[in-house]
């Protein structure tokens, strides 16, 4: 399985915070790669790095073998990332339809693309044409994903999509990400919800203070109760 | 929430009305107050009149404001640079300027206004470059680059037209006024009317029914979130800069006609009312600038009518009036 991302070294700082501290990970291509860790760890500087809205103080970023750390992000963009931020960022101000007709950035809307994204998220069709800002956090949420996935992209950085919703959204959110991976999508997925994470994750990054501590397969995680405490001081069945 | 059957029709989206019939009810106040029918209609007349020519001012503003998050106190010299070319356009067809015929009148003022908006966008592609650029994010160097711009600019039109007021007459066909009954309506302020109305439409054309137009609104809303879908938004940022900066030369010489005058400083006091405008309608929402100036335009003459006195601080009172009611103005856009 070759890497589609791959990070080597790589230090964030913001301001005189030494946020990212070496950060050394790869993305398997087709897979969904989960991103675990504490608050405060990394994890959405990690995305933002990668996505190029805060700049590495060093260290490599390379998106299918070309480097990218030094780009801007509507470049990075450009190659094919999607990013879904954790404050989900839709535009309230715009209609549910403009939301989607500004992500897809090379073209009009394609209908099969839609109606595929309307059978996971009937909501996003049934308020097609009302101000983003009146829907709820979960219809946000659907939004902002189907913004990322509205075109086809190589990449898809995610950014706690479970965070605050109810847990039937939960599910909905679940689904059409096992969908959206069944196509062969390649995902970076921060998560703190690990029911969530063992859901969805092939492979699964530990982070704790700006590094990674541990790297392996979801599976053998989401096993290893003692692992899961001592990594995130907390066990699945907690989340059960 | 119910849910809707899949062949429901689609929720239609709400319309925040209150802002739009604010002017509205505004006025009608106005007429008991006023006393004389007529007199209420010429001061309505001459709100919605000097209304326009500070919505033309003051729309690319919050646009900046908005988009850019840049504060720009500067914008002032891009309105006595319009109207400063406006009078080098003007002085050798003086004429055709007194010429008794619209078309003649027209021919003349139409380039002129064109040139002064050309012009002005111009300077405003290079302030953004020289001025702008450097300190994007810090909102205490924009402060200072821009109040120093404008200094400089003010100057450098003292240094090339000297201090003195230079006349600029209106054309002949647009003196006068129309007369209706006993009402008299000036002939320049239907024209002012006429072209603020046709600058709104365009613009909310544009930001409403265009790509571009997307791009801005959203730009205004998270710049972040729209270059992670891969827009490029500097280049955005310095075409709204550019287009503002143009819309303000425009605002410039209408001034200047509607004043009969021009002078270095001339943008001084108009400059107090544009960020009035801009604060109370929201910042990077054009519909607000449209209703908050329309508002300004009403307090500044119904209160210069009736209580001449409250005049100089009738704007405050207005701008304290409707953050009361609205913190983030009549159409809250941006977060900040």
């Amino acid at each position: 399985m070759t890497d589609l991302l791959k990070l080597s070294g790589v230090h964030t700082h913001i301001g005189r915070y030494h946020i990212l501290q070496g950060i050394d990970l790869a993305v398997p291509q087709g897979q969904t790669t989960m991103l675990l860790g504490r608050n405060g760890a990394g994890k959405t500087t990690t995305l933002r790095t990668i996505m190029g809205l805060w700049q590495a103080s060093s260290g490599e970023i390379s998106l299918a073998g070309e480097r990218i750390e030094s780009r801007a992000t509507p470049d990075i963009a450009r190659l094919g990332v999607g990013y879904v931020p954790e404050s989900m960022a839709v535009f309230s101000d715009l209609t549910v339809k403009e939301n989607l007709v500004l992500a897809a950035r090379d073209g009009p809307l394609d209908d099969t693309q839609l109606d595929w994204i309307f059978g996971f998220f009937p909501a996003l069709r049934r308020f097609w044409l009302s101000r983003a800002g009146s829907l709820s956090g979960g219809q946000k949420q659907m939004l902002s994903i189907a913004r990322a996935i509205v075109e086809p992209r190589k990449l898809l950085l995610i950014d706690e999509p479970t965070k605050g919703l109810a847990p039937a959204i939960v599910m909905a959110l679940i689904e059409c990400l096992k969908e959206i991976k069944r196509k062969g999508a390649t995902i970076l997925l921060v998560e703190q919800n690990f029911f969530a994470a063992r859901e969805l994750g092939d492979n699964v990054l530990v982070m704790d203070n700006g590094t990674i501590v541990h790297r392996g397969e979801m599976a053998a995680l989401a096993a290893d109760v003692p692992l899961q405490e001592r990594l995130l001081g907390l066990s699945l069945e907690a989340h059960q | 929430m119910t849910e809707l059957a899949a062949n429901d029709p689609l929720p239609k989206p709400k319309r925040d009305l209150a802002p739009i019939l604010l002017p509205v009810a505004l006025a009608l106040a106005m007429i008991p107050l006023v006393g004389s029918p007529s007199t209420w209609l010429t001061l309505t007349a001459a709100s919605l009149a000097m209304g326009m020519m500070i919505f033309i001012m003051a729309s690319g503003l919050t646009l900046v404001f908005g988009l850019m998050d840049v504060l720009n106190f500067g914008h002032g010299a891009f309105i006595a640079v319009g109207a400063y070319v406006a009078t080098l356009v003007l002085a050798p067809f003086a004429a055709s300027m007194q010429a008794d015929s619209l078309w003649m009148n027209l021919a003349v003022l139409a380039p002129a206004a064109l040139l002064s908006m050309a012009v002005s966008g111009a300077l405003g592609l290079v302030v953004e470059r020289v001025l702008i650029l450097p300190v994007y994010g810090q909102h205490l160097k924009q402060i200072l680059m821009t109040t120093g711009g404008l200094i400089v600019a003010e100057q450098t039109l003292y240094a090339l037209w000297g201090p003195q007021i230079i006349p600029m007459p209106l054309p002949t066909s647009l003196r006068g006024s129309f007369i209706l009954g006993d009402v008299a309506i000036a002939k320049y302020r239907v024209l002012a009317m006429l072209i603020g109305l046709a600058v709104f439409i365009a613009i909310q054309l544009v930001l409403n029914r265009t790509k571009l137009g997307l791009l801005i609104r959203a730009g205004v809303e998270n710049r972040e979130m729209v270059e992670a879908l891969g827009y490029r938004i500097r280049r955005l940022f310095l075409g709204v800069f550019m287009t503002g900066s143009a819309l303000a030369g425009l605002g410039g010489v209408m001034w200047a006609l509607y004043r009969e005058q021009v002078h270095a400083s001339m943008s001084d006091d108009l400059t107090v009312l544009i960020f009035i405008v801009v604060i109370i309608g929201g910042l990077g929402s054009i519909g607000g600038c449209f209703i908050g100036a329309i508002l300004v335009a009403m307090v500044a003459n119904y209160g210069g009518f009736l209580v001449p006195k409250l005049a100089l601080v009738s704007n405050i009172l207005l701008m304290v009036a409707i953050l009361m009611w609205r913190p983030r103005g009549l159409y809250a856009v941006t977060s900040r």
